[in-house]
């Protein structure tokens, strides 16, 4: 395979599973309003940090307003939106449409056109549940639908890389939801924990579904939701599929498949390592974020890997 | 709107369903009644239906503007056009047989130039050709075959008959829309195909093209290692070249992703290096090695044509094959035939005029407004001169060029071009046509069942080129029922 069509296809399905979490996040921030005492001002300006577009959020907009984020992130031509991560699936896929499923591609095809013409509607509230929802299944949808037409051959194990890399990165990034600093004015000092406690719930809820985390959750966790739990869940899981753990080990089975992939193996074995022996406890009382940032660090380093080994032309 | 064939009037152009008013030709009547008993509703529909599926299906081609590049949906009409089964066999023949000759030609003058001992044509005619290249001489390829891939037009002059307008020889485009109009017509008269119609099938093609290919290899093998040379997603027939590829099974390369190493090439791959043993290149010759044309070419790959000198790959269409992809060698091709072949032409090329001939230049100048005009080696249809439509400044302008250059220009009788029927926003109106079929040819050869028809969509026009406002239809032949 060469090395070229290997990395469009890695990205292709990187930003797949990119705009499908995007999506997902974006839901999770609009449920959890409603489910909010109505005077709780949501920190939606901790949306574009946790994705890593404040910089150039803060450029374009002056208040981090729900309809300022949410535009940045759904529709508006900035790189980081919805529609723009749809954008470059569709670039990726028309240029490696020689080795992809045909059907794939008029897929992805179909749902750029439906982005395009429909993402900016999702700015209000009222269309925005539905969009969102269609974007998701839209993306499962190719995602399966490569799942089951394409041989178990480099392609295939690129496209696993991509997006399993992708969900591990964007996993840790919903679990920065939980942990950071998205309820100001419930985790000032002077709320009582108990006041506090069933908010706490709902949010740790409402991230579990954002994954579609909550049903396996609760078969698996016998405990009722809370941050702890949920996070070692999310985290360290081995059997949930967007968990963290069980995504750096989908890595580390399709790795097997491709040729010359010591130091790529070697990084994700690190990454996992750091992923299996996080004490979460201990983490929660200190702050989650630094540890999470860590990983989003290794996580980048794999990727790294990657590009050195397999996308750089050789010589 | 709904289909009344007593309205569609033709004027004196041969159109090739409707033969009077109301009265469509043999092979065409089942669809004429078909159209004709669809609703308003259902017409529209089917044509929402066609613009959906090329949405979908992502068919497109890419218009070069000021304002950066455009992918363009690919334009279509939803009325299939006919010819029957009877007329295509032979006219299939002509083109096998116009492409052996054009290739004993080739191979003629880039080795023994018996064709300039015997006076057929004069030597400074090739020499000067800008597509002639000194390089080629002395090679021997495979089969002695340079073109393997060659894309014919042909038109229906006034008497319903098909003549050559030009031979295609270096990239010819357009294989991949004539398949994906078959796809979307499929879908949208599935009727016709089920009971009304023995439609030959044109989906075998990627795989004839792949046996060419396969064919030319320098190192026997099952399985030849078969890349497509594309210069790049930015090109306009790049969707074609990924199609191919992608139907053929083989390895769409752009030139970063090759390297020739010991007179070798090898793809860049996750494994390392990976030998090429054919390539089927869709960029021009001038841009192929930067070491050998042009230097400043970041499309092609150093040291791929001494490679291919050294019988290392197989290149399709060969360099230099352009050489016959001319205007002017055009109107020796009849001659070529018997000359090469010891055969009569099948096909008629349409009359022409070479400016190079003293008699021939003035009857030419004298009579340019009736004339079209045409560069050797522009292809597209640009740098054309249409004499009946053109201003007196432009005819002017032509006659200078023609005088400075008379080796460059060449000239015809505005050939009435067939018409067909297509679907306008309210009626059924007639619109000109062309057809390129595709040629291959290496051990053996083979024509495509039918080609790609391109439509003058605007009314009168003869420019059929989808780079300046064409369109397509699906082509069908059609048999015995």
């Amino acid at each position: 395979m060469l090395s070229r069509v290997a990395e469009r296809v890695y990205w292709q399905a990187r930003y797949l599973e990119r705009a499908e979490n995007m999506a997902r996040l974006l839901n999770v921030f609009s449920t959890l309003l409603l489910d909010l005492p109505p005077r709780t001002k949501l920190g939606w300006h901790s949306l574009v940090e946790i994705t890593g577009t404040d910089e150039a959020f803060d450029a374009k907009y002056k208040q981090a307003l729900e309809r300022n984020v949410i535009r940045f992130l759904l529709s508006d031509n900035n790189g980081y939106s919805v529609l723009d991560m749809l954008a470059l699936t569709r670039e990726n896929a028309r240029t490696t449409r020689e080795i992809m499923p045909m059907e794939a591609f008029e897929q992805i095809n179909n749902l750029y056109f439906f982005a395009k013409e429909n993402l900016a509607n999702g700015v209000a509230r009222g269309p925005r549940h539905e969009l969102l929802e269609k974007i998701i299944a839209s993306c499962q949808q190719i995602s399966g639908l490569m799942a089951g037409s394409m041989s178990r051959g480099a392609a295939y194990s690129f496209v696993r890389l991509g997006r399993s890399l992708e969900r591990a990165d964007m996993t840790t990034r919903i679990v920065d939801v939980g942990s950071g600093n998205l309820l100001p004015a419930l985790s000032g000092a002077d709320v009582l924990p108990e006041v506090n406690e069933p908010y706490e719930n709902t949010l740790w809820m409402n991230i579990l579904r954002s994954q579609s985390a909550y049903q396996m959750y609760r078969q698996n966790v016998k405990h009722r939701v809370n941050a702890e739990d949920v996070v070692k869940f999310l985290l360290q899981d081995e059997e949930f599929p967007r968990a963290v753990t069980h995504a750096l080990v989908t890595l580390t089975k399709v790795l097997g498949k491709l040729p010359n992939n010591t130091k790529v193996s070697k990084q994700v074995e690190k990454t996992l390592r750091i992923v299996r022996q996080g004490k979460i406890d201990q983490l929660l009382d200190r702050g989650l974020l630094p540890y999470i940032d860590r990983l989003q660090l290794e996580i980048a380093m794999i990727h790294q890997e990657i590009a050195k080994t397999w996308f750089l032309p050789n010589k | 709107m709904r289909v009344n064939w007593k309205n569609y009037n033709p004027g004196n152009f041969y159109d090739e369903m409707i033969s009077t008013p109301g009265y469509a030709r043999q092979p065409s009547r089942r669809l004429a009644s078909h159209l004709k008993s669809l609703t308003h509703e259902e017409l529209l529909q089917k044509k929402l239906a066609a613009e959906l599926a090329i949405k979908t299906m992502g068919i497109s081609f890419t218009v070069y503007s000021d304002a950066g590049n455009i992918d363009r949906e690919w334009p279509f009409d939803i009325i299939p056009r006919i010819i029957a089964e009877k007329e295509w066999n032979s006219t299939s023949l002509g083109l096998q047989q116009r492409l052996r000759a054009l290739n004993c030609f080739i191979h003629d003058i880039y080795n023994e130039q018996k064709i300039f001992k015997d006076k057929i044509i004069p030597k400074e005619l090739i020499l000067n050709s800008s597509n002639f290249r000194k390089e080629c001489m002395g090679i021997k390829p495979r089969f002695d075959v340079w073109a393997h891939i060659c894309g014919t037009d042909l038109i229906k002059d006034g008497s319903g008959e098909f003549c050559v307008l030009e031979d295609n020889l270096r990239v010819p485009s357009g294989v991949s829309y004539m398949l994906e109009n078959r796809r979307v017509t499929k879908r949208i008269f599935p009727e016709l195909f089920e009971d009304d119609y023995n439609i030959r099938p044109i989906t075998e093609y990627p795989d004839q093209l792949f046996d060419t290919l396969a064919a030319i290899s320098p190192r026997p093998s099952d399985y030849p290692e078969v890349a497509v040379l594309t210069p790049g997603v930015f090109n306009s027939a790049y969707f074609e070249h990924s199609y191919l590829a992608q139907r053929m099974g083989a390895e769409l390369v752009e030139g970063s992703d090759l390297i020739v190493e010991k007179d070798k090439v090898f793809m860049k791959t996750i494994d390392g290096l990976s030998q090429v043993d054919v390539i089927y290149r869709r960029i021009d010759d001038l841009f192929l090695d930067p070491s050998v044309f042009n230097k400043d070419s970041v499309l092609g790959v150093s040291g791929l044509f001494k490679a291919w000198v050294k019988g290392n790959v197989a290149l399709a269409n060969a360099p230099g094959a352009g050489v016959a992809d001319d205007k002017i060698i055009y109107t020796y091709v009849p001659q070529f035939i018997k000359y090469y072949l010891g055969e009569d032409p099948i096909l008629p090329n349409v009359p022409s005029f070479l400016c190079i001939d003293k008699l021939q230049r003035q009857y030419v100048l004298q009579n340019l407004d009736k004339l079209v005009v045409k560069p050797a080696n522009e292809s597209g249809g640009y740098g054309m001169l249409i004499g009946p439509q053109a201003s007196k400044k432009e005819l002017a302008e032509f006659a200078r060029r023609i005088k400075a250059d008379p080796r460059n220009y060449m000239a015809q009788p505005l050939i009435s071009l067939s018409t067909v029927p297509v679907l306008c926003d309210r009626t059924v109106e007639p619109r000109h046509v062309d057809l390129r079929p595709f040629v291959l040819q290496a051990d053996k050869s083979y024509v495509t069942a039918g080609g790609l028809t391109r439509v003058a969509m605007v009314k009168g026009s003869y420019i059929v080129n989808s780079s300046q406002g064409g369109g397509s239809k699906d082509t069908w032949i059609v048999g015995d029922n």
